[in-house]
């Protein structure tokens, strides 16, 4: 197949004169990337896997003990994991659900002919193009009780957004939200304008209201690629480190990745640590399989 | 069932003119087509009475009512287009159904089912009922918009040229079937095309459309024999009206720059002697036979089977003439022709406006 799909090499150019077929020039382009994959993904992938199954430490020198599905237990019952997963949970939906209402509706917004839409709409995408760690230091600043500008705007006095325990989850989220809904509109924005205003005005010619031309049309023909966003921003948000640690160390934001990451680079308890990124892999996947099976559905309709 | 006025309607795109103050009268109950070439302003004139587009000008009328503020859905028409439209990922039922099922008009469900069946049933699609639309063939597709448009009972039924992307056989067909379907319902059709054929035949009244001016409005029979201008006479008929160019002397037509003469006795009012005049005359009253006065050779010859039509030349210019399918010519043959005096048009040269309706 693969060479199947190739062109063959002008036998007039510099390589062929060097006396190079086509497969060496492929494996030229290939083979750095494959093993740039194996050295920085497989490889670590696989050996992290080793590691779940000990009691290794990176931090002492005594060698590793091969200790079964030990850790995995361990894990699986411990309720401090639990309540961190419960709390990505929340995260994950509120953070999702608020991309794509604001994503989704700003699109809507934008799928019309309205002066500037090119500038408006590059305006918007800003957000997703900044640092994560940029982003939740600015936020922090704009959470600020005493000096932040939304404090000040909203006229909530000193409100502590990150040093409240209940409040601190939803501020990261709505940080997420400002970031990442300019994806979600983007993608929005592709699925309407691809469908065909022919639809529309057949629709009200058929005296369908907004609403009901909004349900039976819009929505159904833009669901695919809204189902892409929706898995895109899901297995980010399950992933979230950057910004939750940077803006707050609350308790009550500690996400799956925080951690994960305390268990292995603070408590230096690697195979565990191991242990657990293999179980957060593994839930990962699992949801974006739902997912994907769902998209397929959607689509077949 | 509704009576469509537009009065003095004007319609522009930015510099560009669609319609130039177009009046149309389309009676209740009548099969109305608008035969025009691509950018005449057909479906301008369309999109306008349905209310997806605004006239610059003018008013529209429907059953005597101005619509200008009337959105789509109020003025309660029906709209087929050339893109089918359909509503994808439903099954032709659903399809069919979503006229019915807008919360404007909730109409009870055990009727739903009755309409959608009786729908089906009249356009021949009851075993695609549960298929998707994306599965259709195009006629199929055709099929169900037209059964979506005809599930409600509109007071108008809009076509914008329903049958161009189909095949021969399948146009045909359909032409037939919408012509009924228009008899049975009784109701106002507006029909949009650019095939004469189809507006020949389908239409109880044709108007053409030029460059967003309304040239002509008339029944078939009167479009056909009596173009209002050169215009019409070239738009309609298959081939279309010979235009010779030449004069009137004592009963003679004299051809000016083709050098032949024919008798012509027609009762011509006014002074047209020696006015530079171009007579038009149908394919079918061009005459071949042995002993008439002009003489020409043969060009091309095609074949039709009920008829075969005759390219010939006279000098450089060329006329088409019917033959009965039996008559066995050969290209390059030399034959000799006349017309049928009584069914010759004559136009002014200048102006090409038919003398007949200049009055």
């Amino acid at each position: 197949m693969a060479t199947a799909v190739m062109t063959t090499l002008d036998p007039k150019s510099g390589a062929a004169s060097r006396g190079m077929s086509d497969i060496a020039i492929r494996n030229l382009f290939i083979i750095p990337t494959i093993l740039f994959l194996i050295v920085f993904n497989i490889f670590p992938l696989i050996y992290s896997l080793g590691y779940s199954f000990t009691d290794f430490r990176a931090s002492s020198p005594a060698a590793a003990n091969f200790v079964g599905l030990q850790n995995y237990r361990e894990l699986l019952n411990d309720p401090f994991i639990w309540s961190n997963f419960a709390i990505t949970a929340k995260y994950v939906i509120v953070s999702v659900v608020g991309q794509v209402v604001v994503g989704f509706g700003v699109a809507l917004l934008l799928n019309r002919t309205i002066p500037f839409k090119g500038l408006i709409t590059t305006l918007l995408l800003l957000p997703m193009m900044l640092s994560m760690a940029v982003v939740g230091l600015f936020w922090k600043l704009l959470y600020d009780p005493s000096f932040g500008i939304i404090n000040h705007v909203l006229g909530l006095g000193t409100f502590e957004w990150l040093s409240n325990p209940d409040m601190a989850l939803y501020a990261v989220a709505i940080t997420d939200i400002w970031m990442w809904s300019p994806f979600v509109m983007l993608l929005s924005l592709a699925g309407l304008s691809a469908v065909p205003k022919h639809l529309y005005e057949a629709a009200a010619i058929d005296r369908a209201g907004t609403l009901y031309t909004f349900f039976r049309i819009t929505l159904p023909l833009v669901a695919p690629i809204l189902m892409i966003a929706i898995i895109f921003r899901t297995m980010e948000a399950f992933k979230t480190f950057d910004l939750a640690y940077i803006l707050t160390s609350q308790p009550t934001t500690e996400v799956i990745s925080i951690r994960l990451y305390k268990m292995a680079f603070q408590e230096w308890q690697t195979g565990r640590s191991c242990a657990l990124a293999y179980i957060v892999l593994i839930m990962i996947l699992a949801i974006t399989n739902i997912y994907v099976k769902y998209l397929n559905k959607v689509k077949e309709r | 069932m509704a009576h469509i006025q537009l009065k003095n309607v004007t319609k522009k795109f930015g510099n560009h003119t669609a319609l130039r103050h177009l009046d149309l009268d389309i009676a209740d109950g009548e099969f109305f087509v608008l035969l025009g070439e691509t950018g005449a302003g057909k479906t301008t004139t369309l999109r306008i009475i349905a209310g997806l587009e605004k006239p610059t000008e003018g008013q529209v009328l429907i059953d005597g009512v101005d619509v200008a503020d009337w959105g789509a859905a109020e003025r309660d028409v029906a709209l087929v287009l050339q893109q089918y439209s359909l509503y994808p990922r439903y099954t032709v039922r659903q399809n069919l159904e979503f006229p019915l099922k807008s919360k404007l008009r909730r109409v009870p469900d055990a009727e739903i089912a009755e309409r959608v069946a009786r729908v089906a049933k009249t356009l021949r699609i009851e075993h695609l009922l549960e298929r998707k639309t994306d599965k259709l063939s195009g006629g199929e597709m055709q099929r169900v918009s037209i059964g979506r448009a005809i599930v409600r009972k509109p007071r108008v039924f809009l076509m914008d040229e329903p049958l161009s992307a189909l095949d021969a056989k399948l146009r045909e067909a359909l032409r037939t079937e919408l012509k009924n379907i228009q008899m049975n319902l009784g109701q106002t059709f507006l029909f949009v095309t650019h095939d004469q054929i189809e507006a020949m035949s389908m239409g109880d009244k044709i108007g053409v459309l030029n460059h967003g001016h309304l040239v002509q409005t008339g029944t078939p029979n009167e479009i056909y024999n009596n173009p209002k201008n050169t215009f019409v006479a070239r738009a309609v008929g298959s081939p279309p009206m010979n235009l010779i160019d030449g004069k009137l002397v004592s009963g003679r037509a004299v051809m000016a720059p083709l050098n032949f003469e024919l008798p012509y006795e027609g009762a011509a009012n006014g002074n047209v002697e020696g006015r530079a005049l171009t007579f038009g005359i149908r394919p079918e009253d061009l005459v071949v036979e042995s002993g008439a006065p002009v003489e020409a050779k043969v060009h091309d010859v095609e074949n039709h089977g009920v008829e075969k039509i005759l390219t010939l030349r006279v000098g450089d210019a060329m006329l088409r003439a019917t033959v009965p399918a039996q008559t066995h010519l050969a290209i390059e043959d030399a034959v000799r022709f006349s017309w049928n005096p009584e069914k010759v048009v004559l136009f002014d040269q200048k102006s090409g406006n038919s003398l007949k309706h200049a009055g």
